[in-house]
């Protein structure tokens, strides 16, 4: 089965591909969430990622996945999205 | 004359035709007598017909688009590659002439009339189209991923007005073309806020988003040629901190021609004419002009009708002057106004039963446009209501009597409305505490007509705080 296409309503400034939001040019003064998605270990290196976030000037806020097997729950996503300006996710173990 | 010895010859053939069928030992006798010099072309079962071998599978109908076939059977008479003859359905004499042999089809009757071609099924002609003619549009492509859902990736790219959009589609596309006579690769004119040009196609791309259809697509046309006329301002109604945005009132032949809705409700939601032609324009003006909220468009609240704002007049009453034959138009043209306005602010008068005490109710609810201490800065259009326009009727009164009578009504001492009278900081400038003001600037109050029959409510549509000469003023755009 083909892809649909579909034609650009634009005056096509922009790229094609989805666009990822622009990134923080400071981490001074910023809220980053560091989300321990529950797997082994996973604290032990986000509190190392901590500690450099806050020489930096960052504001650190915690949260956990209630699982890695499954995508974040919607309710944990807004939360962080509400309180963060960015948030890095601890992946793997 | 080309010499008709290197003369080839191609028939367009289907199985579910009786013709075809008929014509089976004819297509024999060419190929005995013209072996690879005939191309059999087969549109709906490949295995036919089973006594010729070398016919050719045109189930995608690829040969019979590109090759304009209606009717099937269809002979073709070609020589160095050009087409110098063709015939369709069974004309005896047609094919013995075209193909030179006398005895061709002997047997046969004279003559029998074709099918049509399956190419020319309904609505096959635009999906042969995007299939084979897609290169035609000049939009760029955007290939959605495996995942994607077809509308949530326009979400996704930012293409929305915060309502789904119909995917537009190669095909949807070349259907809205089908709506106008212009090349898609036309430029209507550079859509503000960022003055980027536009072709035909990008409106028609905007127009299938918004969910029109292409019997809409002149009106949507014309609605762009009126924001671009200089005098509408579009770019700073679009950046402005206010409220308004484009309201459309369409008159003319075409309210009927495309279903508009000028009776019950015409305002408000329901009928697609009027939904999607307001919204189009919006659309345009968000995705090739990137007029997004928030970006350039600062409005502090904005108004509903930025989604969509489009009407048409009732004008079931020959003597009622339309808004188009205010603007110099005749009753016969189809015409787009775009007035700078939000909102709808209602006139409730159920005991008028003369036009006096009609008008003087609308003038004292004109009154309160923008602020009922600020004269001259911003136009209306009064929205008259049918029970209203026959009060009028029966007192003798035209629109243009109307008229006189509220800008008369309006007529206010400077020193009433003045900043700190009645308590109140703002209001006009000193300067004009011994002045007669006007509510309104000469052209500055429209009327039209529109609604259900029953119901003695007028409205009133407030324009934008910078209407006029330093703003936006009404425009009209006659729709080609």
């Amino acid at each position: 089965m083909t892809n649909t296409i579909m034609l650009d309503p634009t005056a096509e400034l922009n790229p094609v591909e989805k666009q990822i939001l622009p990134r923080l040019e400071s981490l001074a003064g910023a809220t980053v969430g560091l989300l321990d998605i529950s797997k082994p270990r996973g604290k032990e290196f986000l509190d190392e990622v901590e500690k450099y976030l806050v020489e930096m000037g960052a504001t650190v806020k915690r949260y956990m996945k209630p699982t890695f097997a499954r995508v974040a729950p919607n309710e944990l996503n807004q939360k962080i999205s509400i309180e963060c300006d960015a948030v890095i996710e601890g992946l793997a173990d | 004359m080309k010499n008709s010895s290197e003369n080839k010859f191609t028939v367009v053939i289907k199985k579910d035709c009786p013709t075809c069928l008929l014509i089976e030992p004819v297509l024999n006798e060419l190929v005995a007598s013209y072996q690879d010099k005939i191309s059999v072309y087969v549109q709906d079962d490949p295995a036919f017909p089973s006594s010729i071998n070398n016919k050719i599978d045109d189930t995608s109908l690829e040969f019979s688009y590109r090759n304009q076939i209606e009717i099937v059977p269809t002979l073709i008479c070609s020589n160095s590659e050009q087409e110098v003859a063709r015939t369709v359905g069974w004309d005896k004499s047609e094919w013995q002439q075209l193909t030179g042999l006398s005895n061709l089809g002997t047997n046969l009757v004279d003559f029998k009339p074709g099918c049509g071609s399956k190419s020319q099924d309904p609505g096959m002609e635009e999906q042969l189209a995007a299939r084979f003619d897609s290169e035609k549009l000049s939009a760029r492509k955007v290939e959605l991923a495996d995942s994607e859902d077809e509308i949530e990736a326009c979400f996704d790219r930012g293409w929305s007005d915060g309502l789904p959009v119909v995917p537009p589609t190669s095909l949807r596309v070349i259907r809205m073309l089908k709506g106008t006579k212009k090349a898609p690769d036309e430029i209507i004119g550079n859509i503000p806020p960022d003055n980027l040009p536009c072709t035909i196609e990008k409106v028609a791309i905007n127009a299938v988003m918004a969910g029109c259809k292409p019997e809409f697509f002149p009106t949507v046309l014309a609605s762009v040629e009126a924001a671009l006329q200089d005098k509408f301002c579009m770019h700073g109604l679009l950046c402005t901190t206010y409220f308004s945005g484009p309201v459309m009132v369409v008159n003319g032949p075409v309210i009927k021609r495309i279903g508009m809705n000028c009776g019950v409700n015409a305002l408000g939601q329901g009928n697609r004419a009027n939904a999607t032609i307001g919204r189009a324009l919006q659309l345009l003006i968000r995705n090739v002009g990137g007029g997004v909220p928030g970006g350039i468009d600062r409005a502090v609240m904005g108004n509903p009708g930025k989604y969509t704002y489009c009407f048409a007049e009732d004008e079931s009453d020959e003597e009622w002057a339309t808004l188009a034959q205010d603007r110099g138009f005749d009753r016969s043209e189809s015409v787009v106004n775009l007035f700078a306005g939000e909102g709808l602010q209602p006139i409730v008068d159920q005991q008028s039963r003369n036009p006096e005490s009609l008008a003087k109710n609308m003038a004292n609810s004109l009154r309160s446009v923008v602020n009922s201490k600020l004269y001259g800065l911003a136009d209306a259009i009064l929205v008259v209501c049918p029970e209203h326009r026959r009060v009028l009727k029966q007192g003798g009164w035209t629109k243009t009597d109307l008229r006189q009578a509220l800008l008369e009504n309006l007529m206010t001492p400077g020193a009433d409305i003045i900043r700190g009278a009645q308590g109140i900081a703002e209001g006009m400038p000193e300067k004009f505490k011994n002045k007669t003001m006007n509510k309104f600037r000469e052209d500055g109050l429209h009327i039209t007509s529109t609604g259900g029959k029953a119901g003695m409510f007028s409205a009133i549509i407030s324009g934008w705080v910078a209407s006029g000469e330093k703003g936006s003023q009404l425009v009209s755009q006659k729709i080609q």
